[in-house]
């Protein structure tokens, strides 16, 4: 974005006050979707887990909301949290009592897990401080959702086609792996 | 806002992902910690997007949901797959290439 | 690529020439719509899969039609093309090359060019656009085209009536005529190949059908054992194909003025004949495509995998592995012949490496198509032979000769393989020494037409076989007796190569014939003959067996008008700047009938040992007898050594299998045992002998518990070492995980930081 363009016509959603209203709400929506996620793969209970899953996924919907990405972050409302979780919640139903709580013990897994954690943050974190420094995302205005159809359905409409016969093998997968026969 | 406040926290629910995956044995639980590095994928396209004014990001960050849809509906086909065989869904059991 | 494009663009600053291709694009319609014709099959193929199943006759019905269908439109274009070959005047297609001060550019391009061209019709259109070239596919009709197309749809036609009585009531009868439909598309694309590019495509569709009909019957093991050896010795050979196209391609390239490469057939011929190639470029690339001949026709030394192709039906062996398929090879020389004619500088010598490979394979086949019990192996080898003449033909210059003998064995050979397969219908076997013997009582129609079959393919006046053998015996240009009968070379080891072959033949199929319809029936169960639909196309193809041979009487040949002699190679032969101008052997009568001594005398040593001598033998023991229990075999050593050779296939499955598949896997594991026995073990004995030796040296002065604990210690870290590396070997998916992320985190750390 070119600086001029920006103190030429000034925009409401560069001003101050809204840039810090806007850190504030990421600092609460992070601090909340990392909570819940190192609780969701912590907990013994796997129901708790997975609502522990719906506060990261709407965490994550705020987070495109705040970048701008309202249609991403409705999608990811309405089939993440919509869909994917109830999904979740059958799957669990169904598997009820297997390993329902992880017993104690073998602590070697999560000893090797957490190194191999630790290591890609301090990997992919040194790379990103390195190579991004202070950069500011600076939105003019959100992405609108015409932008967007208009996007999947001419550029991208190869992918999409693609996806859509992902979606259909997946769905015939399902149901062959899983029925009784 | 700086970029990398986002791309870090990004990294960093991709490590709980992985660590997730990682360490548990219920094969729900390492469904949902793949969950959990899906949408750090999508955090950082979605990151980019908006700092590049460039709608690729999002458009991608679309289809990463509907193929993650289609891979849960696919685990979990398989997991009640297991649990129908072996009544118990512990992937630490599945060891049938051990050496 | 860039450099190309950049070399491209600079030479086109060059003074250009500009080169007729012997090609017209203009042409009646059946010839420039020729796709039609492999199309039917094609759509055939798709439909039986699709409802085959659900029709009345489970899709047999669709593919029989459409092969007939496209049999007439083969025919009609066939007709269309005499009219063409002697009355079309259109305009010629050129293309403009390079012109290079090539010394001896003059005398190969504009000496031979013929004053009347029969132009080919070639109709293309573009099938893609990469990088600034355009691959185009169509159809290139000339007399060969026509001539296949002829014959493949003929054969197809007649398996698919022989093969609903005889695959009848099969498991995956649908899938059977299924598979023929898409042979029978892709043998035809081929034939009709524009490009090099899509020759390859339908060489390699052609394969597959090949795999899987052989592997028909994939429930038992030998059988896809066969089918998986067939596609990857065709494997070997196709390495060759894409490497020799690929040399062709940008050898092209280098005398074109505006593009890199070019695939096109009747360009890279052009261009070979006329000398603008260089010959390095040419020889390399016909090298590698005669391994791709080797392969797919058989030729000796990568011909291991015919002989147990027979796994599959029997219509199947007639139709891909004698009549079409197999000769595919033989096209694609024919095909490419200005390429192959440069490169192996035929023309004027008297050895080059594919009349050397054609001639032993001739000899090999027709040597191991004695020993054989089975009765479809021998008409294998037999093929193996024939296929070894077509490739021999060639390689001395003899086209028209080469093609010609493609033309009658087809006929003669499928006849044979579709006898074989209602003898073997009759007797549920192919074994000829246990199940069979004196069947032509209860087998007329199958005993005659096998018997014209043999004559043929044996090769005596007037049948087909003595025609198209005798012009390639006269093309090698070897016979020196009488004043030598011209040609483009002497090739006297190839006469002699050929004649020897040819006593062979015929003594095999006496045996053959012997064995089969002769002596006393010894299977079990009563025999009868096969019903109309296999009997039908046994009488059409034995009556082509015939009369083939009179489609190309020889030049000069007295008794009949001149207007009858040569009509096929006037008709397929090319006589335009695509094809290198060969000077053509003339006829030798002293030949003919030398030829014909020879074949007599095969034919009549082995009666003698079968019918007089072995038949006495029977009769005087009481029994059916399939060989002297006191013949040369067991009374001359050396005679039992060339059998022991001959029953082993002269060991090459054993060099195949067991030294060079052993020989590369074998280092490897021996590598490895040494390793550990030497390095690995010598250490540990070395600690283990110096503990021993130095706790015995000095057993009283040293604390024994130093020296045990020593030895205690260096053991258990061994163990210990194993069983952590045993661990990480867990089995466990999410250990894998883990590991696989460390070690791609690490990486990316370290690509960072080096970047």
């Amino acid at each position: 974005m070119n600086l001029l363009a920006q103190v030429n016509d000034f925009n409401p959603l560069l001003s101050s006050e809204v840039v810090v209203a806007q850190n504030i709400a990421f600092t609460i929506l992070a601090a909340i979707m990392l909570v819940s996620a190192v609780r969701l793969v912590t907990t013994r209970n796997v129901v708790h887990a997975a609502l522990y899953l719906v506060l990261v996924l709407a965490g994550a919907a705020g987070i495109f909301i705040l970048l701008g990405a309202e249609f991403v972050g409705v999608t990811q409302i309405m089939v993440y949290i919509g869909a994917i979780v109830v999904l979740f919640l059958f799957g669990i139903m169904l598997t009820r009592g297997a390993l329902g709580t992880e017993e104690e013990g073998n602590k070697e897994p999560r000893l090797m897990a957490s190194l191999v954690a630790g290591l890609l943050v301090v990997v992919m974190g040194g790379a990103l401080i390195d190579t991004f420094g202070d950069a500011e995302l600076l939105r003019s205005a959100p992405s609108t959702t015409a932008d967007i159809s208009d996007s999947i359905f001419s550029q991208y409409i190869v992918p999409f086609e693609a996806t859509s016969v992902l979606l259909l093998a997946a769905l015939i997968g399902a149901i062959v792996v899983a029925r009784k026969d | 806002m700086f970029l990398n406040q986002f791309l870090l926290l990004s990294v960093a629910l991709f490590a709980i992902g992985v660590y997730g995956v990682l360490a548990r044995r219920n094969g729900v639980m390492v469904l949902m910690s793949i969950e959990l590095i899906l949408n750090a994928v999508n955090i950082n396209l979605v990151s980019f997007a908006a700092f590049t004014e460039n709608l690729a990001g999002e458009v991608f960050a679309l289809f990463v949901i509907a193929v993650a849809a289609a891979e849960v509906g696919v685990g979990l086909a398989m997991i009640m797959l297991l649990y129908r065989n072996r009544r118990n869904i512990d992937l630490t059991e599945l060891d049938l290439m051990k050496g | 690529m860039t450099d190309l494009f950049i070399f491209a663009s600079a030479t086109a600053e060059l003074a250009e020439n500009v080169l007729p291709l012997g090609i017209t694009e203009g042409g009646a319609w059946l010839l420039r719509n020729a796709w039609i014709i492999p199309l039917i099959p094609a759509l055939s193929f798709v439909g039986i899969l699709f409802f085959g199943k659900r029709m009345p006759r489970q899709g047999a019905e669709l593919g029989v039609a459409a092969i007939g269908i496209a049999f007439v439109l083969a025919v009609l274009t066939g007709a269309a093309w005499m009219d063409h070959r002697d009355n079309y005047h259109g305009d010629e297609v050129t293309q403009a090359v390079i012109a290079v001060d090539h010394g001896d550019a003059a005398d190969h391009g504009e000496g031979h060019a013929p004053e009347h061209p029969s132009l080919a019709v070639s109709n293309t259109m573009t099938w893609f656009q990469v990088g600034g070239m355009t691959i185009s596919v169509g159809v290139l009709v000339d007399g060969l085209a026509v001539m296949m197309l002829f014959v493949v749809t003929l054969v197809s036609l007649l398996v698919h009536i022989y093969s609903t009585d005889y695959v009848g009531g099969d498991r995956r009868y649908t899938h059977y005529f299924a598979f023929l439909s898409l042979f029978s598309a892709s043998m035809l694309t081929l034939v009709i190949s524009e490009n090099t590019l899509q020759l390859l495509v339908a060489w390699e569709l052609v394969g597959v059908c090949s795999f899987a009909l052989i592997g028909h019957w994939w429930e038992e093991k030998p059988n896809s054992d066969a089918a998986m050896k067939a596609f990857l010795t065709n494997r070997v050979g196709d390495m060759g194909l894409l490497v020799g196209i690929t040399v062709l391609f940008f050898s092209v390239g280098s005398a074109l003025p505006d593009a890199f490469g070019s695939f096109s057939i009747a360009t890279t011929n052009t261009l070979a004949n006329s000398g603008l190639l260089s010959h390095t470029a040419l020889l390399v690339s016909a090298t590698c495509l005669m391994a791709a001949v080797m392969s797919k026709s058989g030729q000796f030394f990568l011909h291991t995998w015919l002989p147990d192709a027979m796994a599959g039906p029997t219509p199947v062996s007639a139709l891909i592995h004698a009549a079409t398929m197999v000769v595919a090879g033989v096209f694609m020389i024919a095909r490419l012949y200005g390429v192959f004619f440069e490169g192996f500088s035929i023309g004027g010598s008297s050895i080059n490496l594919m009349a050397v490979v054609g001639g032993l394979t001739t000899l090999v086949g027709a040597s191991l198509a004695f020993v054989q019990r089975d009765i479809k192996k021998v008409l294998a080898y037999s093929t193996i032979s024939q296929l070894g003449y077509m490739v021999l033909a060639l390689g001395v210059g003899a086209w028209t000769a080469a093609v010609f003998h493609l033309f009658t064995h087809a006929f003669f050979k499928a006849c044979l393989f579709l006898g074989s397969g209602s003898v073997a219908h009759a007797v549920h076997s192919f074994d000829m020494k246990s199940d069979m013997g004196g069947m032509r009582k209860a087998m007329p129609h199958t005993y005659r037409t096998f018997v014209i079959g043999s004559i043929a393919l044996a090769g005596l006046p007037p049948l087909a076989g003595f025609w198209s053998k005798d012009e390639i015996l006269a093309g090698t240009g070897g016979w020196g007796l009488f004043g030598g009968t011209g040609g483009n070379g002497a090739y006297t080891g190839m006469l002699i190569m050929g004649m020897v072959t040819a006593a062979l033949t015929a003594a095999y199929m006496t045996r053959v014939i012997y064995l089969t319809f002769f002596g006393e029936f010894r299977g079990h169960g009563e025999i009868h003959e096969s019903g109309p639909r296999i009997v039908v196309p046994l009488w059409i193809l034995a009556g082509l067996a015939m009369v083939a041979g009179l489609f190309n009487l020889p030049p000069g040949f007295q008794l009949v008008p001149e207007s009858m002699q040569e009509r096929f190679g006037h008709y397929v032969e090319p006589a335009a700047a695509y094809f290198p101008g060969i000077s053509h052997a003339s006829p030798s009568w002293s030949l003919a009938i030398f030829s014909t001594l020879v074949v007599m005398a095969g034919a009549g040593s082995a009666y003698w040992y079968y019918f007089i001598k072995v038949e006495a033998a029977a009769k005087a023991s009481g029994q059916s007898l399939t060989e002297l229990s006191n013949g040369p075999t067991s009374r001359w050593p050396l005679a039992k050594m060339g059998h022991n050779l001959l029953e082993n296939k002269y060991y090459l499955d054993h060099l195949y299998t067991g030294i060079i598949a052993e020989g590369t896997k074998g280092p490897l594991a021996r590598a490895v045992y040494r390793f550990n026995q030497q390095v690995i073990d010598r250490t540990v004995d070395k600690v283990g002998e110096t503990a021993v030796v130095s706790g015995q040296f000095v057993y009283d002065k040293i604390d024994q518990l130093l020296v045990d604990g020593a030895v205690n210690t260096s053991g258990r870290l061994a163990s210990e070492a194993g069983g952590e590396l045993r661990k990480i070997q867990s089995g466990k998916v999410q250990s894998y995980a883990a590991i696989l992320f460390a070690a791609a985190t690490v990486l990316a750390g370290i690509l960072i930081v080096i970047v």
